[in-house]
């Protein structure tokens, strides 16, 4: 049997977020994405149904999207993480900080553009997954974005915005490799 | 909600897991991708004592060729499994199913081994083991032994694994390079576990058959292996009607349950149509491996 008090005992933790270096001290028990929210306030990642189901705590982990509600916080020491404030990045600049904004990232763009949202709450999990898609595939079909996209629900738009926002973004990022 | 509290150990090394595991006895849980596990802390569905979480343990994460096989870390991400050329090549099988594992954000952390050992009876990878014939070799204390994946499925949600041993490796021989394959499912949506998938490995040459197996998922306790379905093909031969036999078969052989998502009768339905789909998938994928 395993002593009581080694359930409780917090353990410190080093990370990075949106380019910063982050500590914390959390019980093993803590999720990720609540210390994201309570602990480092960083409250873009949304908390809707804590299995994996709704998609709006997606994140980036060592670059790869997943969810935060099925992570434990101290699982993510030592990793590189990006959450929704991390997109709106400034060059160089960290972002860690709650409140902060940098111009917005042409995935974000897209969305405001082409109607990608109505009340937001999907949409932190919406841009992250979108961002790993267009990393994994930079020309998906519309039938690659909506299969991608059924990671995220979005009770609110009937997706067709979103779908049309990810194929803008993907043009977007598309020129402007070709730019360089 | 949020999940109760436990005791917390991230091992570095299998055998270090493996202590743990045997310490803690039946009250431990083994913590892999947990795409699994923590909605079923989240919603307080398991109360271990103790999380042995094996995300650290980098020997458990690999695939390689070995003796004719595949050999694949049970930690393996599913994410990992579907970009890997190797896998593509030698196991399509495998790289079809793991696009219809979940969704992409899932497999990024979810884990071969973790969805064999918690054996959902309507996962693709129980049915892609099956069909396959894979062996998971399972790691205790002082022995390893190799299992079959016909053995290792015993129930729903329950396996061959004894509570002081953890999945370290899953093999597969690869099918002869003129085979056909196909994994064919129905879900509500893209990315929800299938109502019903059927898993198809077929070696013919013209109407002759030389091999063909099939397993399917979702329409009982465990995936079920279509054997007098596959006897009638390599017997038979492979024909319209031949197949439409097996198909026919297939029906016959599982013992599907209705629940909240479908009845008895359309798993059974779907379990025919999907049959024959796979089947004739697979066939026409063999003409184009032999052209
Ligand atoms: C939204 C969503 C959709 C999904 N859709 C699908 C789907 O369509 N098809 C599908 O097949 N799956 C689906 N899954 C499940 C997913 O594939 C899981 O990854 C898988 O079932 C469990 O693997 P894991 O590595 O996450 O294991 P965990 O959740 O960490 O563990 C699961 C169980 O296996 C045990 N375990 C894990 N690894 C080992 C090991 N090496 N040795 C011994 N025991 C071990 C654990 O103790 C636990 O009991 C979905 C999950 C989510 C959240
Ligand atoms: S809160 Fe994580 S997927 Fe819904
Ligand atoms: S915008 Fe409201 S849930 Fe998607």
């Amino acid at each position: 049997m395993s002593e009581p008090n080694e359930h409780s005992r917090t353990r410190a933790i080093t990370l990075r977020v949106n380019g910063t270096e982050c500590r914390g001290q959390v019980e093993p028990r803590k999720l990720l994405v609540d210390f994201l929210r309570e602990d480092l306030g960083l409250t873009g990642s949304h908390v809707g149904c804590e299995h994996g189901i709704c998609g709006a705590c997606t994140i980036l982990i060592n670059g790869e999207a997943a969810r935060s509600c099925l992570m434990l916080a101290v699982q993510a020491n030592g990793a590189e993480l990006m959450t929704v404030e991390g997109l709106a990045h400034q060059a160089g600049e960290p972002l860690a900080l709650p409140g902060k904004t940098g111009p917005l990232h042409p995935l974000q763009a897209a969305f405001w553009e082409h109607h990608g949202l109505q009340c937001g709450f999907c949409t932190p999990g919406m841009l992250m997954t979108a961002y790993d898609l267009l990393q994994t595939n930079a020309t998906p079909s519309e039938k690659e974005i909506r299969a991608g996209l059924s990671a995220v629900l979005c009770r609110c738009t009937g997706y067709q915005g979103i779908v049309e926002a990810v194929q803008a973004a993907a043009e977007t990022l598309r020129a402007r490799r070709e730019g360089e | 909600m949020k999940p109760p509290p436990f005791a917390y150990h991230a091992p570095t090394q299998l055998d270090e897991a493996l202590a743990l595991l045997e310490r803690h006895g039946d009250d431990a849980k083994v913590l892999a991708g947990g795409q699994s596990l923590m909605p079923l802390l989240n919603f307080r569905l398991s109360y271990p004592s103790a999380l042995i979480d094996i995300n650290r343990v980098a020997e458990l994460s690999y695939i390689r060729q070995e003796n004719g096989q595949v050999r694949i870390g049970a930690l393996t991400r599913q994410r990992t499994i579907e970009f890997s050329e190797l896998v593509r090549h030698q196991l399509p099988l495998l790289y079809e199913a793991t696009t219809l594992v979940g969704h992409l954000p899932i497999r990024t952390r979810g884990t071969i081994g973790g969805s064999l050992a918690h054996a959902d009876p309507a996962a693709e990878y129980p049915t892609v083991a099956l069909v396959l014939d894979a062996e998971l070799v399972l790691q205790g204390p002082s022995e390893q032994r190799s299992v079959s994946a016909e053995e290792f499925f015993v129930s729903y949600l329950t396996t061959a694994l004894a509570l002081n041993e953890i999945v370290t490796e899953i093999r597969f021989s690869p099918a002869p390079p003129t085979s056909g394959w196909a994994f064919e499912e129905v879900a509500r949506r893209h990315g929800d576990f299938a109502l019903v998938g059927v898993a198809s490995v077929i070696d013919a040459d013209g109407e002759q058959c030389r091999t063909a197996r099939l397993a399917a998922a979702g329409v009982g306790p465990t995936p079920v292996r279509l054997r007098a379905a596959e006897d009638i093909l390599m017997q038979q031969g492979v024909t319209e009607q031949s197949i439409q036999h097996a198909a026919a078969q297939a029906a016959e052989l599982v013992e599907p349950d209705s629940d909240i998502h479908a009845s008895a009768d359309f798993r059974r339905h779907l379990t025919q149509v999907l049959t024959r789909r796979a089947i004739q998938r697979a066939l026409e994928r063999g003409q184009e491996q032999g052209a």
